[in-house]
């Protein structure tokens, strides 16, 4: 029991900062119908960014500044190199994120080196939140989700409850429209790309203490979100809302038990020896095939509902 | 004219397969001559999907990586004495394992094009790269799976032995795959999978379902890529989990982009340019990434067409007499390219010598110079260097560009096209 309520809670922490990502990357896709390659970088470059400023000014400042740095870029990158091949088309779009994922990657080597740096859960934070049935729930992990759900709120009031949101999501459907009422309608995308830029930042200042900071961060993140956001329904902020928390938690799950169909097998009285056909698929432990689950739940998905969980049939 | 014109290219390539260990002699040459082979056939089948179908693919690598396993695991059967099939014939292996996996998993993605079909092939590529290190017995975990290519029957006192009978095996096949490729390009169904990618709409009103389009060339796709993970497994002799990774599949992206997708011989280049880089460049300069980083970014954003679609268009501006008024135009470019490359250059190999050995001696020696990178006036001097020699070319780029769409204008009143 005291297992199954803190792989769940620890699944819904990590499904939330997968959120934080797959947020940014669907706003972007649904909006400028940019597939944005370097979103995972922009998630790097947030963690090495926090470990950066964090060791200067502190964690908070760290919190702050990070995410707005990340911004800065992603909103200069969407201005100068971005927009000037919009008019290609979007795979040029496409490949274009695609060459900045590979800058990014090389950069962060040069300057952080190409080994983890040491990234710490700031002194406040370390400790256990609450104890449960003797199992320890970390107080950093309940931070994370209280800034993901905060974040959450913050982009959900502000799409819907103010002016700006208004327009934003005005410009995502009626462009031209928009654009005719005298709205800067390529200032709107430069905002859109450099906010989802920036929570992909904020998600890796909180994310890169969590987990590890090195440079093969963004890979090992990358195709995960864009398998949430296929999951979830192309477009749909809701859809990759849920997707990433069942992502999360069936992962962290999967990591943690280490049961196969080799014991259920022996469990309902089956003989099985090395010499059966097909044993290297039976004695397979659940927690080894955790790295192929999401992407498995990617194929099942599109050969069953091919729009996705919330997505619109198009 | 143009039959004559194809002739020659054709023949051209074909001696030109034939002379070139001719020419480069050292073991060296011949093992990067047969890489360039497999790279060049590997482009050209990622290029079907990618410039003939628009399909943006990155999982390539499932492809080439499984039909390289298929073919070494096929060669060790042969050396077993359990499979009676000549050495020569085993990419095929390699290209039938490639055909049927491709079968098996193309459905899914080709029912769209463009960014979908990307992350959807992205998908798909992880799978199978995380796959293939659950299962350490069939592809054989960190360390791969050894072979040996001198084994089975030995035609003609051919055992594939030295590099250069294996170069020329490799010469074959891509004289080969090339031809098919290229005859498939002029197919009715390569016309379709042409209208598929740019029109899917009017491609279904005409009758022709595109999703079965894609699909038949994501297989034929597959069968290629499959033959030249073949060939690698035999130049290679041993196979490694590397080959079915993500960043494979991203290369064959990069150097079919740097070639030119939009012209069939741009893959040829492309996959030239992925060894040369590979072998070369890497070995040049520890930031050589990042220069290919450079390189793409600019290339997508100033020159879509990549290399081939350089030259085709200024073959045509010759053609046309266009030469005459850009010929100024390019003199500066030639003058002011390489102090700007060269500034740029220096800054990036301090920032990287800075980084990696500067405790062991802050001199860095670039091209014969050298620049102490713990000394504030080399940084001042060089990055004052590069920001006058990268305005200049900005303003030579700036003359060039606005010359370069003249011209075009003008070669299209000539032609009388609209558009």
């Amino acid at each position: 029991m005291e297992f199954f309520l803190i792989s769940l809670l620890n699944g819904v922490s990590f499904g939330l900062l997968l959120f934080m990502l797959s947020s940014g990357l669907t706003l972007i896709l649904s909006m400028l119908g940019v597939l944005n390659f370097a979103h995972a970088s922009f998630y790097m470059l947030g963690a090495y960014l926090g470990y950066t400023l964090s060791n200067r000014f502190g964690f908070w400042a760290a919190l702050v500044f990070a995410p707005l740095l990340v911004g800065a870029l992603g909103a200069l990158f969407e201005r100068f190199c971005l927009r000037r091949v919009h008019k290609l088309g979007h795979v040029p779009e496409l490949l274009v994120t695609f060459g900045l994922a590979y800058l990014i990657h090389e950069v962060v080597q040069l300057l952080w080196g190409r080994g983890a740096v040491d990234y710490r859960v700031p002194a406040g934070l370390d400790g256990a939140l609450f104890n449960l049935y003797g199992m320890y729930f970390p107080a950093y992990r309940g931070f994370m989700m209280l800034v993901a759900v905060l974040m959450l709120l913050v982009i959900w009031l502000g799409l819907t409850r103010t002016r700006v949101g208004l327009v934003v999501q005005a410009a995502l459907t009626h462009p031209h429209m928009v654009e005719a009422l005298g709205h800067n309608v390529p200032r709107i995308f430069m905002w859109v790309f450099g906010g989802g830029a920036a929570l992909a930042g904020l998600a890796g200042v909180i994310g890169g203490n969590a987990f590890v900071t090195e440079p093969g961060m963004a890979a090992s993140v990358g195709s995960i979100i864009f398998v949430v956001i296929v999951v979830g329904g192309l477009g749909s902020l809701a859809g990759a809302f849920w997707a990433s928390l069942l992502i999360g938690v069936l992962q962290t799950f999967a990591v943690a038990v280490d049961n196969s169909l080799l014991g259920l097998a022996q469990s309902l009285g089956l003989q099985l020896s090395a010499q059966t056909w097909g044993y290297a698929v039976w004695q397979l432990k659940l927690s080894q095939i955790a790295p192929i689950l999401p992407y498995v739940l990617m194929v099942v998905m599109l050969a069953f509902r091919p729009a996705g969980l919330l997505g619109v049939r198009k | 004219m143009a039959a004559r014109m194809r002739t020659l290219c054709w023949g051209g390539f074909g001696l030109l397969l034939i002379i070139a260990p001719l020419l480069f002699r050292s073991s060296l040459a011949h093992t990067v001559l047969s890489q360039m082979g497999i790279a060049i056939i590997a482009c050209l089948s990622y290029n079907l999907l990618f410039g003939q179908g628009g399909m943006l693919s990155f999982g390539h690598a499932m492809f080439t990586g499984l039909g390289a396993y298929a073919t070494i695991h096929a060669l060790n059967a042969v050396g077993a004495g359990s499979l009676p099939i000549p050495v020569s014939l085993l990419p095929l292996v390699g290209g039938m394992v490639g055909l049927l996996s491709a079968a098996l998993m193309g459905w899914l993605p080709t029912k769209t094009a463009g960014t979908t079909f990307a992350m959807i092939t992205l998908g798909l590529g992880e799978l199978v790269w995380a796959a293939s290190l659950m299962f350490p017995g069939v592809f054989g975990g960190e360390a791969g799976i050894p072979g040996n290519r001198v084994t089975g029957a030995r035609p003609f006192g051919i055992s594939f032995g030295p590099q250069i009978q294996l170069y020329y095996l490799i010469a074959a096949y891509v004289l080969a795959c090339t031809a098919l490729l290229y005859l498939f390009t002029r197919t009715p169904l390569g016309r379709m999978l042409n209208a598929v990618r740019d029109n899917p709409e009017r491609a279904a009103f005409v009758g022709y379902n595109p999703q079965v389009v894609r699909y038949i060339a994501f297989v034929v796709a597959g069968f290629f890529a499959g033959v030249a993970g073949g060939l690698a497994a035999l130049n290679f002799e041993i196979v490694t989990t590397e080959v079915l990774s993500m960043e494979r599949s991203g290369a064959y992206l990069l150097f079919v982009f740097l070639g030119g997708s939009a012209v069939f011989f741009g893959p040829v280049l492309g996959g030239v340019l992925m060894v040369l880089a590979f072998v070369w460049l890497s070995a040049l300069s520890q930031a050589w990434l990042l220069y290919l980083g450079l390189l793409f970014i600019w290339m997508v954003m100033a020159a879509p067409g990549g290399l081939a679609g350089v030259l085709v268009q200024n073959m045509r501006a010759w053609t046309q007499g266009q030469w005459p008024r850009l010929k100024w135009s390019y003199l500066w470019l030639v003058l002011t390219v390489p102090p700007a490359l060269a500034g740029v250059a220096t800054l990036i190999e301090m920032l990287y010598h800075l980084q990696l050995n500067a405790e062991f001696d802050p001199v860095l020696t670039f091209a014969r110079m050298p620049l102490d990178t713990s000394h504030a006036a080399t940084w001042l001097g060089v990055s004052g260097f590069a920001v006058v020699a990268l305005g200049l070319l900005a303003m030579a780029w700036r003359r060039f560009a606005a010359q370069w769409l003249q011209a075009q204008a003008d070669m299209r009143l000539r032609s009388g096209d609209s558009l």
